[in-house]
């Protein structure tokens, strides 16, 4: 089956503005999904709200576009009534860490097994371009008329110190990366992040000054530093990013972590419903009733 | 469900406390996950199901917030699987959209509101009954609902299995308003056989893999067959307004039917849906109404002035929303005085003044301190009414 095939193609054209970073997301995850020969009935994505999930209606899998920040939590559901079921759940960086902040560091802390995106384009598109958690210090937005004087999240930390078990960045330019970084996510067994760094020309490029959507794809190439291969533990080594010039802007891609810890699913099947259910048999079997 | 009429087996009569009779019925309805976050007074059905649900192989689950708990119980629903979430008024307050969300995308899911005093924080272990008018307009947006409730143990393990039903076969979300006199207060119950009283499950479309389903198409009775996330039929639900695919849509004759379908496929069912009991309205001039833990005082009171002549009769509501007003206007067609009992500053009161012929004859017995509203308090209005004085 080809990537394309997991289009609804009934439902385009979509609402992206020109230059947007979003359908190279999804074009990388239908490439992922593809190679990792899942069937559509088996894939269930949950989106909340903004430009980054509207993804899901153009996309041929059981989807559930829910609300604001909660997608984590409708998925939650999803995979506790089906854990046999593949989760997917792309999001917005206001989405995800601001709204939803709360839902995506308790998913991350269950390590509950489905791969969240965040899609981040450091604004609230949807909306017209306002200020969001990763918009940076001193930048603009519609409602930051003086620049923000806050400082952003970094997701990759903040994943981490959450407890997600693979943790990876990559951006829009790294297109074939990022395809083979999703399919990792979706194959590991346990909550995984995803960020991928996109382009908004029509608000955060043009509010900014960082110019159109190629210039901005061009910055992630320049300031792209890939980590180091990840050690015996699971965790990246950070060597090449130290390496890099500091007075220079960086951005460090790749694979930050990839450890292997119970999952939740899982663990509540064997610590919980498996002796809770034997108990009760052995009970009812000891009082001689029918049960 | 007339158990009453029978001799009661003593060997499944249980001594419960409220929340426990929630979480029982929840099981025997079929609830197998449940996920929700600690508020009190509703606390227990929580503990009570993080203990039971494992034993029928289903999932307990404490979420990071009310808002997390309902969004996973929709979730777990819509992927197959029969699921509840219990709460009180501020953790219902945080529910709101999400309900909204579940009577938007038709996705049935059962919530207990054990009600204590508010607004905000309130009296978190006090009676009180000030989130009816919530259960119907607390989420934003025209629609209806579905809330029962009761007054004693063994209606509410009824009602619960009722909820279930309900939000099985409109595909909405049901609310189980309970009070925390009822939530805590522990009795009888007298526990169903298995089989006894009646599960509606999930009606299933019976359209078949690879052929056109339409998920939001309703039948002529406004149901939807529905296909369960990880089924054969993959489409799109959304709380934006919607196609019969599901998709977003907001052409105005779509708007229009959406809308219309979602009020009226429960206000045009109120035969159905409406519970209620009823006593001595034959010759009453003077009608009670009310619901709850309120609903016992009533009747106490409605007995004692019985016994010494007075003609007063009483309707016990066990459906809330939609509100059975063509049966509020039948019964209290020939009463003189028509009181509505109920621990808020008015709620369902102006629900039974819009429903009677003489508006200017109903009048409201209540009480707003935390303390139970007693039968003496309900006496003293009536006398009040009858001009005999205190």
């Amino acid at each position: 089956m080809a990537a394309t095939d997991f289009l609804r193609k009934r439902f385009m054209p979509h609402i992206w503005c020109p230059g947007c970073g979003h359908g190279i997301i999804m074009r990388a995850l239908l490439t992922a999904i593809e190679k990792l020969d899942i069937e559509k009935n088996d894939i269930v994505m949950a989106s909340g709200i903004g430009c980054s999930a509207r993804m899901l209606g153009y996309i041929d899998v059981h989807t559930m576009h829910t609300l604001h920040g909660r997608a984590l939590a409708f998925a939650t559901g999803v995979k506790m009534a089906r854990p046999d079921l593949t989760v997917v759940v792309p999001m917005g960086d206001g989405d995800a860490l601001a709204i939803g902040g709360n839902h995506f560091i308790h998913a991350a802390r269950r390590n509950i097994d489905m791969t969240a995106i965040v899609m981040n384009n450091s604004t609230y598109g949807m909306t017209g371009g306002q200020y969001s958690p990763t918009t940076g210090c001193g930048e603009y937005g519609t409602t930051a008329p003086y620049g923000t004087v806050v400082q952003p999240f970094d997701t990759v930390e903040l994943a981490t110190a959450a407890g997600a078990s693979f943790i990876a960045r990559t951006t829009t330019y790294h297109a074939r990366e990022m395809a083979r970084i999703l399919a990792d996510a979706i194959r590991h067994p346990g909550f995984s992040v995803v960020e991928v760094l996109t382009q908004c020309p029509t608000y955060y490029g043009r509010k900014n000054e960082k110019g159109d959507a190629v210039e901005m794809m061009e910055r992630f190439r320049d300031c792209a530093v890939p980590v180091g291969p990840l050690d015996d533990n699971g965790r990246a080594t950070a060597a090449d990013v130290e390496a890099a010039d500091a007075s220079v802007e960086t951005i460090p891609i790749g694979v930050f972590r990839k450890e292997v810890r119970a999952e939740y699913c899982d663990a509540y099947r064997r610590q919980v419903i498996e002796p809770a259910v034997a108990a009760a048999s052995a009970a009812a079997d000891a009082a001689g009733g029918d049960r | 469900m007339n158990a009453s009429a029978q001799k009661p087996d003593r060997t499944r009569v249980r001594f419960l406390q409220g929340n426990e009779v929630c979480a029982e019925a929840a099981l025997y309805a079929g609830m197998r996950y449940f996920a929700g976050y600690p508020i009190t007074p509703s606390t227990e059905i929580a503990e009570r199901l993080a203990e039971r649900l494992p034993q029928v192989g289903g999932s307990f689950m404490q979420m990071e917030d009310e808002i997390g708990s309902i969004c996973a119980v929709i979730g777990a629903s819509l992927a197959g699987t029969k699921s509840m979430t219990a709460t009180s008024g501020p953790g219902f307050s945080l529910m709101q959209e999400a309900i909204g969300y579940a009577v938007m995308a038709e996705i049935p899911c059962v919530i207990v509101d054990v009600q204590r005093g508010g607004p905000s924080t309130g009296l978190p272990t006090h009676a009180s009954q000030g989130d009816v008018m919530q259960v119907r307009y607390g989420t934003h947006g025209d629609h209806s609902i579905v809330c029962l409730t009761a007054s004693n143990h063994q209606d509410l393990f009824g009602i619960v299995v009722d909820a279930f039903n309900f939000s099985e076969i409109f595909r909405t979300p049901a609310v189980v308003l309970i009070d925390e006199v009822v939530g805590h207060m522990r009795e009888a119950v007298d526990v169903p056989a298995p089989g006894e009283l009646d599960l509606t499950e999930r009606l299933l479309t019976d359209v078949p893999r690879d052929v056109d389903y339409h998920p939001y198409a309703p039948r002529e009775d406004d149901r939807l067959p529905m296909s369960n996330f990880g089924g054969v039929h993959r489409y799109n639900v959304t709380g934006l307004v919607h196609d019969m695919w599901g998709f977003p849509s907001e052409k105005p004759t779509i708007v229009n039917d959406l809308i219309h379908h979602l009020y009226l496929k429960l206000e045009n069912r109120k035969r159905m849906l409406t519970r209620w009991r009823e006593w001595s309205l034959d010759d009453a001039e003077i009608v009670l109404i009310s619901y709850g833990s309120s609903a016992r005082s009533a009747r106490h009171i409605m007995e004692n002035r019985r016994s010494v002549g007075v003609p007063i009769g009483m309707i016990e509501l066990q459906t809330l929303w939609p509100f059975p007003s063509e049966l509020i206007r039948a019964r209290c067609r020939n009463a003189e005085y028509v009181v509505v009992v109920e621990m808020n500053m008015g709620q369902i009161v102006h629900e039974v003044k819009r429903a009677v012929d003489r508006p200017e004859r109903v009048f409201l017995s209540n009480r707003v301190d935390g303390e139970m509203i007693t039968p003496t308090d309900i006496k003293h209005l009536i006398r009040v009414i009858q001009g005999k004085g205190v």
